[in-house]
């Protein structure tokens, strides 16, 4: 009964979405009131039958409901509760129906957080979200139904993918999808204007806060996969330039690059039709990176049951977002003008090459990602992209974006000099290269150029936010009382901020990780970078759906224990697939890592790998602290003024302009 | 044309420059760095190349798994149920390595005919079967084994 009331509220969102999709927009460019004022209800509504249907999927796992065949795939009675829930977006149509939840969410967080913005505006804004969430939802009822039956009932399910079972796994994917699917707010922000053909700072300023969330959940689902896949791989690595890494990772470049040049066209009026471009291509990178995830191209841990079906379903909706929004774009393009004029040296140049650069990324990456795919569908032969390819080309462009962000920063809008540029520079720059310079060359075993060349970037980056910073508030009064300058600007260097911390955990790990596979006998001792790793044995275990099989290893300094890790294997009963979970002892400066391998001669003996990973935390701390900047920068109370009548409007502009 | 709208129009023009540079660039690097992939029954027959990098898949031959005492060494033959390629390997197996199991493995051929792997890559779900292994044996069929 349950799932059935789920598939009928799906099949009422879908009704509602599709009215939301047609009659607002409409009833926007006829000025139909009465249709315009539908947008918002039909937006709540959507929520609620989305909610509806996820809430009947959730108890038809808790609830152990073995007729749903979706819940039979992916769950188990022995599963704890908690995996029981997230095991709801553990495959394909779960994860899709969250997507879609969030859709919902977003939609609906729109028609609320949206006072400040025009009725007309919003109206044309839901129906570019309905239309969207009508895609999806089609996608879910034609090819994907969670609630799908399966007779005879099954006994038990046969469990969740054990990889899944894990705290990181709970977390990452929502986290994830309310960055993907956030980008879709600025992109309907983007569609709409278009529509109307009022492309001006107005519209820029009401897509920044929901650009740079969208950005801050992204970036921090991005973060999660990756501590994710080091908890629960075992590979001891952090980042592997897998396709659907890169499916996150180019939506993410994508989304830095808008964030950046909605600042240039809400506050001088320029780059209007690069913006909106930007917007649309996050988006579609976004639905292009669940198109990959899902359609089962790729070889990845990520892919599910391939359905060629999904596929081109995908690709068909890719193809709509993506040749509608470039035909209207194409439409509207010549009536966009851009109006503010600017020098070479101005902060509008410095955004331009920051757009540049990232976007250059993005495309780079792009081509490595969908270049096996080509050749495949070609029938040119089988190959893999690896790690030497994304390396050799995103390190040289991630080089100058860092190196721009601590100068783009400094520069004026309009026109500067580089005079007076440098005057402000000087500081942090001969700081970071003195500081970063030497950094390498404490503490460590050995001196690395790599690592050098990455504190010198992460220092100046830092430290030119901090100077940046300081220099906004007591530079023009003089006084010992600092400037009121906006929550936006502290959140900008906390944001850089924390990609100087990201570059510095990344420089270092790659510079200074070890990593040894090692015979261990018991009471065997290995020495690596200093700690003694002392084997105790192996032992049995039993966890509520798995044995394990773990190791003890205790860890010495100077032959003071210090810590003991225990790596396990485990073995989950019902997919019977083994499992490995590394002993992890976590610092600051250093990870000690040890992963149980096989049974070596008569068990006595096993195999183990060992990692000593160097400031592997700040690859995390890094983007953590970006996102908190991002989350100040969006909850800005500038964006939530209400700006009626035009003269607070210009007031609002002259205060901007100061900033 | 103003000077100022000619000075833009140069900038638009040197960063559009840059930018196929770099793509120009990163189809270079490309080109040096993608792995191909080599069935079994291609790699007997002499297609793969020598001295290079490649990638090859297919199932693991029952009762082919050798441990070296005393070494971390192992040794397996490597199937598409036409020809056979054994695979000496020194490190640590993932986990779902195993007989009759699909797998992928990246590294070189040797001059003795063995292929010594840098790295072994088994997929994370008893059913999966990564697409390239799937693909060396629809090959093979084909082939009439």
């Amino acid at each position: 009964m349950i799932p059935e009331i789920g598939i009928f509220a799906l099949i009422i969102a879908l009704l509602l979405c599709l009215f939301q999709g047609i009659f607002p927009l409409i009833g926007a460019t006829r000025g139909i009131a009465s249709w315009i004022i539908l947008a918002k209800p039909l937006a709540k509504g959507q929520l609620i039958f989305v909610s509806i249907a996820f809430a009947a999927l959730t108890w038809s796992f808790i609830s152990n409901d073995f007729s749903v065949a979706y819940v039979v795939q992916n769950s188990n009675t022995k599963l704890p509760l908690m995996y029981r829930i997230s095991g709801v977006w553990g495959s394909h149509e779960g994860s899709l129906l969250l997507w879609m939840l969030i859709l919902s969410c977003w939609t609906a967080a729109v028609t609320v957080f949206s006072r400040s913005i025009p009725e007309e505006m919003i109206a044309k804004v839901l129906s570019v979200l309905g239309l969207v969430s009508t895609g999806f939802l089609l996608f879910i009822l034609l090819t994907s139904n969670p609630f799908a039956r399966q007779f005879p009932i099954p006994l038990d399910g046969r469990d969740l993918n054990p990889l899944l079972q894990d705290p990181g796994l709970a977390i990452h994917p929502p986290m994830l999808y309310i960055g993907y699917v956030g980008f879709a707010v600025p992109f309907a922000f983007a569609i709409a204007a278009l529509i109307s053909g009022r492309l001006d700072s107005a519209w820029a300023r009401w897509s920044r806060p929901w650009t740079t969330l969208a950005w801050v959940f992204l970036t921090i689902g991005i973060a999660l996969g990756s501590w994710w896949a080091y908890n629960e791989l075992g590979w001891g690595g952090w980042w592997f330039w897998d396709p659907v890494e890169n499916a996150s990772f180019m939506p993410w470049l994508v989304g830095t690059a808008l964030i950046h040049s909605l600042i240039a066209t809400e506050k001088r009026g320029v780059f209007k039709a690069w913006t909106v471009l930007l917007a649309v291509f996050a988006f579609s990178l976004c639905l292009l990176g669940t198109f990959l995830v899902r359609s089962g191209v790729l070889t990845s841990v990520h892919a599910f049951a391939t359905d060629p079906a999904r596929g081109i379903f995908i690709l068909i909706f890719l193809a709509l977002v993506i040749g509608g929004s470039l035909s209207l774009y194409a439409w509207r393009a010549p009536t966009i003008r851009s109006s503010g004029e600017f020098d070479i040296t101005s902060r509008e140049v410095a955004i331009l090459l920051n757009n540049i650069l990232l976007v250059t990324s993005a495309i780079t990456i792009l081509l490595g990602t969908l270049y096996p795919l080509i050749l495949d569908s070609l029938q040119l032969g089988k190959i893999s992209v690896g790690p030497p390819y994304f390396n050799a080309v995103f390190v040289p462009l991630a080089i100058p974006t860092i190196c721009l962000a601590g100068i783009g920063i400094y520069a004026r809008w309009k026109t500067d000099q580089i005079l007076r540029i440098t005057k402000g520079l000087w500081l942090p720059f001969v700081f970071s290269l003195a500081l970063g310079l030497i950094l390498p060359s404490i503490g460590m075993g050995h001196y690395s150029i790599t690592a050098a060349l990455a504190s010198v970037l992460g220092i100046w980056i830092i430290s030119s936010a901090t100077h940046n910073l300081w220099y906004r508030l007591y530079s023009y009064n003089h006084a010992w009382t600092p400037r009121n300058v906006s929550a936006s600007i502290y959140g900008m260097a906390l944001a850089h901020a924390g990609v100087g911390v990201l570059v510095i955990g990344i420089g270092f790990t790659s510079a200074y990780t070890v990593e040894k596979e090692v015979r261990m006998s018991i009471n065997d001792e290995y020495v690596l970078n200093g700690y003694q790793y002392r084997f105790k044995g192996v032992s049995t275990r039993q966890g509520p759906n798995y044995t394990s099989l773990f190791g003890e290893i205790s860890v010495l300094k100077n032959d003071q224990e210090i810590t003991k890790l225990y790596p396990e294997k485990r073995t989950y009963l019902v997919q019977d697939n083994p499992m490995t979970e590394p002993g992890i002892d976590v610092g600051l400066f250093r990870d000690l890592y040890v992963v149980l391998g096989q049974p070596l001669e008569n068990h006595q003996t096993w195999s183990i790998r060992i990692y000593h990973n160097t400031f592997v935390r700040w690859i995390w701390l890094g983007p953590l602290i970006m996102s908190l900047g991002g989350l100040l920068a969006a909850l800005d109370a500038r964006y939530r003024k209400v700006t009626l009548n035009p003269r607070t409007n210009s007031s609002n502009a002259r205060r901007i302009e100061m900033n | 044309m103003t000077p100022r709208r000619k000075q833009r129009l140069i900038m638009t023009i040197a960063l559009f420059v840059g930018a196929i540079v770099v793509i120009g660039f990163s189809l270079l690097a490309l080109r040096e760095n993608i792995n191909l992939f080599f069935t079994p029954s291609e790699v007997n027959a002499g297609d793969a190349p020598p001295n290079t990098s490649f990638r090859m898949g297919g199932m693991v031959v029952s009762g082919s798994i050798k441990r070296i005492e005393g070494s971390l060494l192992v040794e397996f033959d490597l199937t598409d149920t036409a020809e056979t390629v054994t695979v000496k390997y020194a490190g640590i197996l993932p986990d779902l390595f195993g007989e009759g199991q699909g797998i992928v493995t990246q590294g070189q051929l040797l001059p003795d005919g063995t292929f010594e792997a840098t790295q072994v890559l088994a997929k994370h779900d008893e059913t999966y079967m990564p697409p390239e292994v799937e693909h060396a044996l629809e090959k093979a069929q084909k082939m009439g084994f």
